[in-house]
């Protein structure tokens, strides 16, 4: 009985942390530009395949995953530059648009370099599963756990420690003030999308292989992305960490005590009870609308 | 004076009657009609999903679940159960329409992003169910379809029959048959668009607030508009499962969703026969590229993203915007 719900904790957990981490990119590129980032998952698609291509190459693992991650950096980069800075003053529905243009893009060329098929990752430590209370853990778990702490660790100090971090907040309160004393908006923009990225390959590196990963991964990891996002409210960071979390252990539950069929129509149903409830979310700003 | 063209709803209707009375001329083979009956169905849906995004100003990106709703409540009314087609098709448009103003109610509250992952959750909810239920759905491998038939007048595109004394062939009866259907759903758009509802729709869109202020009841408008769009979508996907003779859950699928919201953005958000264009575009291109094999992915994402980034207003707009300052421009140098 507790082996079986210590079990779906472990799953929901694991799969929960890289929720958060996904819904992280998407609060950061919310916060500096206010764009929902539909090629948010795709960062993670980049991280998972192009290391597993490099080491298939030789390339030694550590070397694959630092290439991959800044391989997803400078797409975050080209991002920002080539496809939202152009489409400066367009609506909410045409940068969603755009940003899903880019992500059929990116699958597009991850197609035709990678092909269709699956492709199994090593794990990064041992095969063997760790048992606890009667409970199967996998290592790579702890890897996924343990990298995304360090993650959250790492932005907060970067927010609160760094200049940069700095001017990417001021920069998302407000552009115009950031602009007057001296913040270049644009770099920063620029900025956030590549922490995005990064984020998000490294997400999908150390998820890679509990999960496999294929041309197509990113799709749905993307849109639970958002999801969790949304629950914990746009824009809040530590709604984004509760949100990912929350959304992981929930779907590991019904999946293992309800229905594995319906374990999708879980994320999407808790969305709309959230949001039928808490219109802004479990953390989200309360703003007042200017008229 | 395209412009004065546009604007004017009798002459607008003329006009698409005209192409698609001309458009046979250019048709070759049935695999031809086949793609522009779909593109009629299609652009009926999307007219009604422009209702909702380009009037009201509300996003949806789950639009496909409705859609998937009435192709799926026609397939199993009239395949499991021996429904008459008509039937089916007008009890299916109003439990989605019951369905859409439940739903409706309490997602048109939320705004901007949050209505858009709300709407796509409905979608994506949908698509599941649909996707599971194999005792009524078949699942994802999906269920055939009978006939559109009326009084046992069976409509098929492999049928052959007889109109004013000229025989036609099944795909080319099917054809008429979808292009009336476009005709009519846009002729009750550019009404409603008109109508009071139409004014009041307008005003939501220019300010939520100020449209409250001056007593319009704005979620009562909303409410409604989500209804009437949902309620197109479904008889479209009704008759959509009809002309295909076999539906799959990816009729609801956010693909489609996707792919539906792209049309009216790359036609032109709230303009009618914009968003037709953006269907014609967007059911084109596939073919198109279908010669470059590899590339259409990449081809169909690159496309899809420089469009909106230089033409936000989308292309109808953006057409006729030029095309009308060359006729100014010409005008002006003839009276100079």
């Amino acid at each position: 009985m507790f082996s079986e719900f210590l079990q779906y904790l472990f799953t929901g957990v694991t799969i929960g942390a890289t929720y958060a981490l996904i819904a992280l990119g998407f609060t950061l590129i919310y916060n500096a530009s206010h764009v929902i980032n539909f090629a948010q998952g795709e960062f993670l698609m980049i991280g998972g395949m192009a290391t597993v291509s490099l080491t298939a190459m030789g390339v030694p693992m550590i070397l694959a995953v630092v290439l991959a991650v800044v391989l997803a950096g400078i797409l975050g980069i080209l991002l920002q530059r080539f496809a939202i800075a152009p489409a400066k003053q367009a609506d909410v529905v045409t940068l969603i648009i755009i940003t899903i243009g880019a992500s059929i893009f990116i699958r597009g060329i991850a197609q035709i370099v990678w092909g269709k098929e699956y492709h199994v990752m090593q794990n990064f430590t041992s095969d063997e599963p760790i048992q606890v209370f009667g409970a199967v853990l996998n290592s790579q778990s702890l890897w996924v756990l343990g990298i995304g702490a360090v993650l959250v660790v790492a932005l907060v100090l970067f927010f609160t420690r760094t200049l940069i971090g700095k001017a990417i907040l001021a920069t998302s309160m407000n552009k115009e003030a950031a602009r007057l004393v001296g913040i270049r908006t644009q770099m920063v923009l620029m900025l956030a999308f590549m922490v995005s990225a990064l984020l998000g390959s490294v997400a999908g590196i150390v998820v890679a292989p509990i999960t496999f990963t294929s041309y197509d991964i990113g799709i749905i990891l993307g849109l639970k992305g958002f999801v969790a996002a949304a629950i914990g409210g746009l824009g809040s960071g530590l709604g984004a960490v509760v949100g990912g979390l929350l959304l992981g252990v929930v779907e590991a539950m019904s999946a293992g005590y309800l229905s594995s069929d319906y374990k999708d129509a879980v994320a999407f149903s808790m969305i709309l009870l959230v949001l039928f409830f808490l219109p802004r979310g479990l953390f989200g700003a309360k703003v007042v609308e200017r008229v | 004076m395209l412009n004065r063209l546009m604007q004017s709803r009798l002459r607008g209707v003329m006009v698409l009657a005209l192409i698609l009375i001309i458009l046979p001329a250019f048709l070759g083979n049935p695999f031809h009609y086949e793609l522009v009956t779909q593109m009629a169905i299609i652009a009926a849906t999307v007219v009604g999903l422009n209702l909702l995004v380009g009037y009201a100003g509300q996003i949806s990106l789950g639009h496909a679940g409705f859609f998937g709703l009435g192709a799926y409540f026609t397939g199993i009314a009239t395949g499991t159960y021996g429904w008459p087609s008509v039937p089916a098709l007008l009890v299916g448009a109003v439990v989605v329409g019951i369905i859409a103003w439940v739903v409706g109610r309490p997602i048109l509250r939320l705004k901007g992003h949050y209505l858009s992952m709300a709407t796509l959750a409905v979608g994506f909810i949908i698509a599941i169910i649909l996707n599971n239920e194999r005792a009524l759905t078949g699942g994802p491998d999906g269920m055939p379809v009978p006939a559109f038939e009326v009084f046992g007048w069976e409509l098929s595109t492999f049928g052959q029959y007889s109109l004013f004394g000229l025989q036609i062939e099944g795909f080319q009866a099917w054809y008429i048959f979808a292009s009336v259907v476009l005709l009519v759903a846009v002729w009750f758009a550019l009404n409603l668009i008109e109508s009071p509802i139409g004014r009041a729709l307008r005003s939501v869109h220019g300010s939520e607030v100020a449209a409250r202020v001056v007593g319009v009841n704005t979620a009562k408008y909303k409410s409604l508009v989500f209804v009437i769009s949902a309620v197109y979508a479904s008889l479209m996907g009704s008759l959509y499962a009809h002309f295909q003779g076999f539906i799959t859950p990816a009729v609801a699928s956010f693909e489609f969703s996707i792919l539906f919201i792209t049309m009216v953005v790359l036609g032109g958000m709230g303009s009618t026969f914009g968003v037709i264009l953006g269907a014609v575009v967007l059911k084109l291109l596939p073919q198109v590229l279908a010669d470059f094999q590899e590339l259409e992915t990449v081809m169909f994402g690159l496309i899809l993203m420089l469009t909106m980034i230089f033409m936000p207003k989308g292309l109808l707009p953006t057409l006729t915007a030029v095309v009308s300052t060359k006729l100014g421009k010409k005008k002006a140098g003839g009276a100079a």
